[in-house]
């Protein structure tokens, strides 16, 4: 019984931290793995609506962004304060959509084209004017699968 | 040669006390720069573009849903003004037809949406009443397969939804939106 005691008295209790740079590496490889580097700063104002029948957007890497809404601040002496569209970082004019899609369907390998999806972040204040613009500009350069970018909401009532 | 002595003795290692340290500083930024956020939205599919003018075909009034939706973000169903709220409760009386009444549609599979807005329609409206039309749907979808396989679509395989899928088409048809209202 006194074999214990001694022990235990003599030894300091340190932890080893030799295995603590394996553990950080490991945090560090799965942020690495899961992060996506926000390409585009978003140069209008965009409040999503929200919806409940959604579908999540599995491969960011089969997927372009338009965006439409009123320009920030910074922007509205440019570019007034009607809703804009913004492709990839900078405002652009509808007419060019297509050249838009093109560029980011040749970067994708061509067994997954038929997947991309083109995912319309619009305000929620924005009138259907431009939205419908957009639209036909999609269709007309077969981009034909869209997602309404929306939130979950919670409730079922709308006011 | 004291110098020489001295090398040997000196053991030839790198120092990887400061490894974490360099560990720590990536994954802090990692940890920063990383957005979890997941896209999601409604699945929508466009009609392919055609320069021809489309093809006339008449419809029997009882298989289409007309909604309406005007600049003022108000709704016209069928002739009717309806509160959105309901829409998607007639939406699934108007698909299903349990009663089989004269005016509404003849099954499921003959059943059109036809959605029409003006180009001064809120994208929030818009966007409310594609959800509650794309919700009736999907009542409707998982009802049918509660009663057939006791399970709900997105627990059923994939060629089991796909048979529900054909038996409750969403057929869904956008008119060329009106131009009344006042553009924002």
């Amino acid at each position: 019984m006194a074999k214990f005691e001694k022990k235990r008295g003599k030894t300091a209790p340190a932890i080893s931290t030799a295995s603590l740079p394996d553990i950080i590496f490991m945090l560090l490889f799965f942020f690495m793995t899961v992060t996506v580097m926000r390409n585009s700063e978003l140069k209008v104002d965009v409040n999503i609506p929200e919806a409940t029948e959604l579908t999540k957007l599995e491969k960011k890497s089969l997927v372009n962004f338009i965006f439409i809404g009123v320009p920030k601040l910074p922007f509205q002496k440019v570019r007034g304060t009607s809703p804009q569209l913004q492709l990839g970082d900078k405002f652009a004019d509808i007419e060019e959509i297509p050249l838009f899609l093109e560029k980011h369907r040749i970067k994708v390998p061509e067994k997954q084209r038929a997947m991309i999806i083109s995912s319309l972040k619009i305000d929620k204040a924005v009138t259907m004017g431009i939205v419908a613009d957009v639209k036909d500009q999609l269709r007309k350069s077969g981009q034909l699968k869209v997602n309404y970018s929306a939130m979950k909401r919670v409730g079922n009532k709308y006011n | 040669m004291a110098r020489k002595s001295a090398k040997d003795k000196v053991n030839n290692e790198v120092n990887a006390g400061s490894m974490a340290d360099i560990a720590f500083l990536l994954l802090i930024f990692f940890l920063v720069t990383t957005t979890m956020d997941q896209d999601k939205g409604l699945l929508v599919k466009l009609p392919p573009w055609s320069e021809e003018a489309p093809k006339i075909t008449k419809l029997k009034t009882r298989n289409v849903f007309s909604v309406l939706v005007n600049a003022n973000d108000e709704l016209l169903v069928r002739g009717e003004p309806v509160d959105i709220n309901v829409l998607r409760e007639k939406a699934k009386e108007f698909i299903k037809n349990p009663l089989k009444l004269e005016n509404m549609s003849e099954s499921p599979k003959k059943a059109i949406i036809s959605l029409k807005n003006d180009r001064g329609t809120h994208y929030a409206k818009y966007l409310a009443v594609y959800n509650e039309l794309k919700a009736a749907y999907n009542e409707l979808r998982d009802e049918e397969a509660l009663k057939r396989y006791g399970k709900k679509m997105e627990d059923l395989s994939n060629d089991k939804q796909k048979l529900i899928m054909n038996d409750i088409p969403l057929i869904l048809s956008e008119a060329e939106s009106t131009n009344f209202g006042e553009e924002k």
